[in-house]
């Protein structure tokens, strides 16, 4: 499989309190475990099963995702940005790897 | 022993007859698929998820299940007093009806996200918001999923 | 106000469009392709021109106006157009070194947005050394094989598929231009043979489809006019890349009949052939399909 990147676009910067949108994609099989192989043997699930977004320490968002959600994830939300700070973003993967990225956002004014 | 159209069919007719006569000898996998409604309830420990506040956004007719994008808003103000909690996601015609959890926050700023999910078929996709205070409200979408194709 | 970020999206895409009835429209019966406007960045490509006189399509028209708006929303915005991963993967390729010449892409190739401009627009395309036109699968593993002395890569593979998306997406907006003269003519007439010669179980050919019917309805689906000018291209059925002659294959297969060997001269001939009808509809790739 395709080595995981993680993506995120994030406003390089805001207004104080501003509610910013945040758009987040990962390339991820998303294995559901319906589905059979070509011997008719089931293939294991292997999903991203969690996903968090934290500003400067503070879970914002999160999602709790079943096989149901699209090959390669794709989420997009919203935070609102009191202050200039960090986003952490963490993708959880079936088989317990944890996939993170993290964005500086400056807001002024 | 050959086995004609009418004797299979027959048999056919007879095993459907045992099924409906008898849903004791059910695998138990079959009795524990949980349905969108059981999933609704759990959600909202049997509370009524009430229409309003929360509005569902997706295409009437997808071209492909694998992926179909979703998007709800939810009218709240977002404060420490009073903010949407969790919206959980389901698709009812799917062999699990689960999709996602999403968990807001005040520091959300709104309670608005959308995502791309899979639906194997036509059927409709329910979304539930669990309010601060303890209400939950419910829209629902039906999406016609065009199967059997070439895509081209 | 907007109800949701999607509708957002669909919101823009209809105001792009000038059509506000559009936004009703997914009910409707699809009849025909539909006049929404490709515009990514601010940037507007040809997705509808008028065909050759003499030609057999009065007005060409890309897939992606084959195709309704949720669809098109995925290609209306890189991030959203999950192709771009393997775009990213591509670039990262491009200069990491592979093979025993210790050279990377960019060894001799130096900035790809300079020097593979407009180079997937033409595609496939004359090779004096190989005696034959190239898909630009094979140039990237002559490529790898002759100078990197590495080895070639498969065809379906996410290194090939993120390597021709990536140097695709360098012709992106730039009309396909592929050559049909002189050495080329022989094999545009094998691509034309193919293209027109009723195959398989069920007795059809890409023109039956795609000439006589493009726009009708085949069971669940819209037919569209077959180009390729956004290959490779993500497809919600594959749900990854591929390359066209992947859907080659996939189409062959569809009409009971046996496909063709990816990479063989057959669909390489029709991958020109396919191409010269789409002359002049700007380069997508990477596009977004279902």
């Amino acid at each position: 499989m395709a080595k995981v990147k993680p993506r995120v676009k994030v406003p390089r910067s805001a207004k104080a309190g501003e509610v910013v949108t945040i758009k987040t994609l990962i390339n991820h099989k998303m294995e559901s475990g319906f589905r059979k192989d070509k011997k008719g043997e089931l293939i294991p699930r292997k999903i991203i099963n969690k996903f968090t977004a934290e500003f400067n320490g503070k879970k914002v968002f999160a999602a709790d995702v079943a096989p149901a959600v699209s090959a390669n994830p794709y989420f997009q939300f919203k935070v609102k940005v009191p202050e200039s700070g960090t986003f952490k973003f963490t993708w959880v993967d079936d088989d317990g790897t944890t996939y993170t990225q993290e964005k500086k956002i400056k807001v002024g004014g | 022993m050959r086995v004609t159209r009418r004797q299979a069919f027959g048999l056919g007719l007879g095993a459907t007859a045992l099924i409906l006569a008898g849903p004791a000898t059910l695998p138990a996998v079959a009795k524990k698929a949980e349905t969108a409604d059981d999933a609704v309830k759990a959600f909202t420990g049997g509370a009524e998820a009430k229409s309003g506040k929360i509005s569902l956004t997706t295409p009437e007719i997808a071209e492909n299940g694998n992926t179909v994008p979703v998007a709800f808003e939810v009218e709240s103000p977002m404060t420490a007093e009073d903010h949407v909690q969790e919206v959980l996601v389901l698709a009812d015609g799917n062999p699990r009806p689960g999709v996602a959890t999403f968990h807001f926050s005040e520091l959300s700023g709104e309670a608005a996200a959308s995502t791309r999910i899979r639906l194997a078929k036509t059927q409709n996709v329910v979304v539930v918001a669990k309010m601060s205070n303890g209400s939950y409200y419910m829209d629902k979408r039906l999406v016609k999923v065009t199967i059997g194709g070439c895509g081209g | 106000m907007a109800t949701g970020l999607f509708s957002s999206t669909a919101a823009k895409l209809v105001a792009a469009a000038g059509l506000a009835a559009l936004a009703a429209s997914a009910t409707a019966v699809l009849a025909g392709p539909n006049d929404n406007k490709l515009v990514v960045d601010g940037k507007e490509y040809v997705t509808k021109l008028p065909g050759p006189e003499g030609g057999p399509l009065k007005t060409i028209y890309s897939g992606w106006n084959f195709r309704n708006e949720a669809t098109q929303a995925m290609q209306l915005d890189d991030f959203d157009n999950p192709g771009f991963v393997n775009v990213e993967t591509g670039e990262q390729l491009w200069s990491a070194v592979d093979g025993e010449a210790g050279k990377s892409c960019a060894s001799c190739h130096n900035d790809a947005s300079e020097s593979m401009k407009g180079v997937r627009a033409q595609m496939p395309k004359w090779n004096e050394k190989a005696g034959k036109p190239l898909a630009l699968e094979q140039v990237v593993n002559a490529c790898r094989e002759t100078n990197m002395k590495a080895k070639p890569w498969k065809w379906e593979s996410n290194e090939m598929l993120s390597m021709t998306a990536f140097i695709g997406s360098h012709s992106r907006g730039m009309p396909v231009n592929v050559k049909t003269d002189g050495p080329m003519k022989e094999w545009w007439q094998k691509g034309k043979d193919i293209y027109y010669k009723q195959v398989g179980q069920l007795d059809m050919s890409c023109a039956g489809c795609h000439e006589q019917n493009f726009g009708n309805m085949i069971r669940a689906d819209h037919l569209s006019q077959g180009h390729i000018n956004g290959f490779p291209l993500y497809r919600s059925k594959w749900q990854k890349l591929g390359s066209a002659h992947r859907r080659f294959k996939g189409c062959m297969k569809n009409i009971r009949a046996t496909p063709y060997k990816v990479g063989g001269d057959e669909f390489v001939a029709l991958e020109l052939y396919v191409a010269s009808r789409g002359q002049g509809l700007s380069v997508e790739t990477p596009a977004v399909r279902n």
